[in-house]
């Protein structure tokens, strides 16, 4: 969820070793002017005193997108800050002079404290001159996790804005009961009719109907950029996908983002055409990605995978964006299972199946994410599960979406290595 | 009827050994479910002539736990699941789970898969109360929790027995709030300790069961005269108090407990469920609708910080201690905002981290005893 690139990234963290940089691909830079028009039109809006609002990721970012409203993303803007490693002074202000226990979401923490600033409450330096500009409005769903209504609690206490919010419940069972669907579909009309009014927008069915083709274009195309790491080598390093996901988490509406994802699937189809990758070396491992990304080690753990040959071609996390429906009863239940942090294990287990199978998995790496507990409670649970399903191994690192104080380098290479050991081994066996 | 001393000893074994109040039921040849915290239907089960049962963990070596949660899992959560794990929940005909934060989300199916001899009814609690859709889903949400409650008890519960049931909770509800004002009068007898077993004890037994010994104590209560107390007052709030040397510390220190916004205390007796507006699944869904100030329902405007403030002045208290349960981030997102929120009232405030599996009580020895004189 984040729009620098990994090349970028690589490039602060590997400061004295100075390797000629590979050019970046054309859906690269037009998804850094996306990202930055993002930014610069709330900024904009704001100037002419419209209202801009923030949002939570998996949010019906159609509605918005339909009343032509200017929307943020926290989580985005989080994991930004946090793999730039600039979020080191806003958990210290957050869980010192704020108040809040260092136990809480990272995404949270930096974001409250970022709040803080805007509000004129705490005197940090904000690193990117304060583009998150400050929210007249919140747009909340639960459907990733219960942190983040909490969060959202406070948001809306501290700067005295209202919540438009969606609960999507939890699902403890293999499908969307009807009765979710009925409570889901009611609160967005509600969440229409209300969100009109607070901002003097007006609902437009034609609008909405294109809005939502395309979204469920650019589904359709993330999908299909994911699934096309299938092929054997993979022509994407798979950590490169998670630059995209700006696309789909704040701009899933957008013809940009339509354009962006285009041009990504036939710079990937180039590859297979010419048979190259963008995975740096040899391919000689596929493993599945399950968690969020360690934003403020990512250039670590790629080093560590490459120097094995592991490329990651799969992720539960990605595809969560990918969101398909066709109508308000279906938007309702696809925002219902959209997340699997929102869904039981036997679900979780079945998509994580069926993405070891397709895309020829040989592991899967769990990041025991210390931020998110909705996926750490029940993830041994799966591990096993899984594992023997699919018959491949797995390893678990501890880490963090955005607190680089919760990892070892030394720990993450060690985990690595047995896996690489055990996989070998499996490879040795066949 | 039995004297003040014979029912608090009665309440506190019943808290010291759960088990035991299991093996009761189950000898008179009762059904029981286990209900975790903080919300669960209980008055389904109890219409449906079954026993609910609270869950709320207890002291126990985590070791089976250890390959399900991990080490920053709620201590309450770990506990059930070792308990589960490890057969001493043996006798339950099923367990109910409120997915009502992360933890609980995962604990529906670490229990389905780790304890499959002891089936699982999830319930998930709307959030956005505010949708008048919110009572018709819950409704709905109740439905399922009834059809898998009549696949155990083989019959339907009635509409009637729910009634009952409903009349029997709000009395009950009355009971203790009565106990609670009553216990302020009486805080040589009452110590922190005492009380907290007259509240918890609630979850151990049948409802009117309950009524009738809390009934007698207040009874017992409101024959003797009025006590002098002459250190400070103090409110809890938070989800519980535990362990019980937590609150052995706050007698020792001249602090008396009088008032209390715990999940496991007070949240559960101050809603009632309305006696009209439908029939018993609809004012059932309606006391959800009802119930305020919880960090575990979402609510606008921070308002714990309000009450707790109102509780002080009505209980004359000098200050509150906030148990926040260690990993629990409901109500760590609440803190601040609690605490400054007192402060501008004017009443101090001490959190404290509470883990009920903690026997390691120095540090907080210590800083209580520094709150303590700084009242």
């Amino acid at each position: 969820m984040m729009s620098e690139s990994i090349a970028t990234i690589k490039a602060a963290d590997s400061a004295p070793q100075v390797k000629p940089k590979r050019p970046k691909p054309k859906s690269m830079l037009m998804l850094a002017e996306q990202s930055a028009a993002l930014f610069e039109n709330a900024r904009l809006a704001k100037e002419r005193g419209e209202k801009v609002g923030w949002s939570a990721s998996i949010f019906p970012q159609e509605i918005a997108e339909t009343l032509g409203l200017n929307v943020l993303y926290p989580e985005n803007h989080a994991a930004g800050i946090a793999a730039r490693h600039q979020a080191d002074p806003f958990l210290q202000e957050c869980e010192g002079p704020m108040g809040y226990s260092n136990d809480l979401c990272a995404y949270a923490k930096l974001n409250l404290a970022y709040t803080s600033v805007l509000n004129n409450e705490s005197a940090i330096e904000l690193p990117d001159g304060g583009k998150l500009v400050k929210p007249d409005f919140l747009l909340l769903t639960n459907n990733i996790c219960n942190q983040l209504t909490k969060w959202y609690e406070n948001l809306a206490r501290q700067l005295q804005i209202p919540i438009f919010f969606i609960d999507t419940c939890y699902n403890p069972w293999d499908y969307v009961t009807e009765s979710r669907v009925r409570y889901v579909r009611a609160q967005i009309d509600e969440l229409i009719k209300n969100l009109c009014e607070f901002t003097n927008k007006k609902w437009d069915d034609e609008h909405f109907k294109e809005v939502m083709k395309i979204s469920q274009r650019n589904s359709f195309l993330w999908e299909r950029a994911n699934n096309l790491l299938d092929r054997k080598p993979a022509p994407l390093s798979g950590f490169e996908l998670f630059n995209y996901m700006s696309s789909m988490v704040c701009n899933r509406g957008k013809t940009s983002s339509t354009a962006i994802l285009k041009q990504l699937n036939s710079e990937i189809e180039q590859h297979i055409a010419d048979g190259t990758s963008t995975f740096p070396v040899a391919e000689q491992f596929r493993i599945s990605w399950d968690g969020i990304a360690c934003w403020p080690y990512l250039s670590h753990n790629l080093r560590t995978l490459k120097k094995y040959g592991i490329n990651m071609v799969a992720s539960s996390y990605g595809k969560a964006w990918a969101i398909e429906y066709d109508d308000l009863d279906g938007m309702a239940r696809a925002y219902c299972f959209a997340s699997t942090n929102g869904d039981n294990a036997s679900t979780m287990i079945e998509r994580r199946l069926e993405a070891l199978k397709r895309f020829g998995c040989e592991g899967t790496i769990y990041h025991v994410n210390r931020s998110c507990k909705v996926m750490d409670c029940q993830m041994m649970e799966v591990q096993r599960q899984l594992a023997k399903a699919a018959g491949i191994p797995f390893t678990s690192f501890d880490g963090d979406q955005a607190d680089y104080r919760n990892y070892s380098e030394a720990q993450f290479e060690t985990r690595i290595q047995g896996l690489v050991e055990v996989m070998q081994q499996n490879k040795e066996d066949l | 009827m039995a004297d003040l001393h014979t029912n608090i000893e009665s309440l506190k074994q019943a808290c010291q050994n759960p088990r035991a109040q299991l093996d009761k039921y189950l000898a008179e040849g009762k059904k029981v479910i286990g209900c975790f915290e903080p919300y669960t239907p209980e008055e389904l089960v109890h219409a449906s002539g079954m026993i609910p049962l609270g869950l709320w963990g207890g002291q126990t070596d985590l070791k089976l736990v250890k390959s399900y949660l991990p080490p920053f899992a709620c201590p309450i959560m770990q506990a059930n699941l070792e308990l589960g794990l490890n057969g001493t929940y043996q006798g339950l005909s099923g367990v109910i789970i409120p997915a009502i934060c992360d933890t609980l989300r995962c604990m529906t199916q670490n229990w389905r898969f780790g304890v499959p001899d002891i089936p699982m009814i999830p319930i998930v609690y709307p959030q956005n109360r505010a949708s008048e859709a919110s009572t018709d889903y819950l409704i709905s949400e109740y439905e399922n929790v009834l059809v898998m409650l009549a696949t155990i008890t083989g019959q339907m519960m009635t509409e009637k027995a729910l009634c009952r049931t409903i009349e029997i909770y709000n009395e009950h509800n009355a009971v203790m709030r009565e106990f609670a004002s009553l216990a302020v009068k009486h805080l040589d007898i009452i110590t922190p300790a005492i009380r907290h077993a007259i509240m918890k004890s609630a979850l151990f037994f049948e409802k009117s069961e309950h009524t009738a010994i809390v009934k007698e104590i207040n009874e017992s209560l409101n024959a003797l005269p009025d006590y002098k107390f002459v250190g400070k007052k103090v409110i809890l709030t938070g989800i519980t108090g535990e362990p019980a040397t937590f609150l052995e510390i706050l007698a020792k220190n001249k602090l008396a407990v009088v008032g209390d916004d715990l999940a496991q205390e007070s949240r559960q007796f101050r809603t009632d469920i309305p006696i009209s507006g439908g029939g018993g699944l609809k004012r059932l869904a309606l006391q959800w609708k009802n119930r305020t100030c919880c960090s575990l329902i979402h609510e606008l405007g921070r308002p714990r910080g309000s009450l707790l403030s109102e509780l002080c002045q009505q209980t004359q208290a000098d200050g509150v201690i906030n148990c926040l349960m260690k990993f629990c981030d409901p109500e760590e997102y609440d803190q601040p905002w609690l605490e400054a929120d007192l402060k501008k009232a004017g009443y101090p405030c001490l959190t404290v981290e509470i883990d009920p599996l903690n026997t390691s009580f120095e540090q907080l020895h210590t800083r209580i005893q520094t709150f303590a004189e700084m009242l």
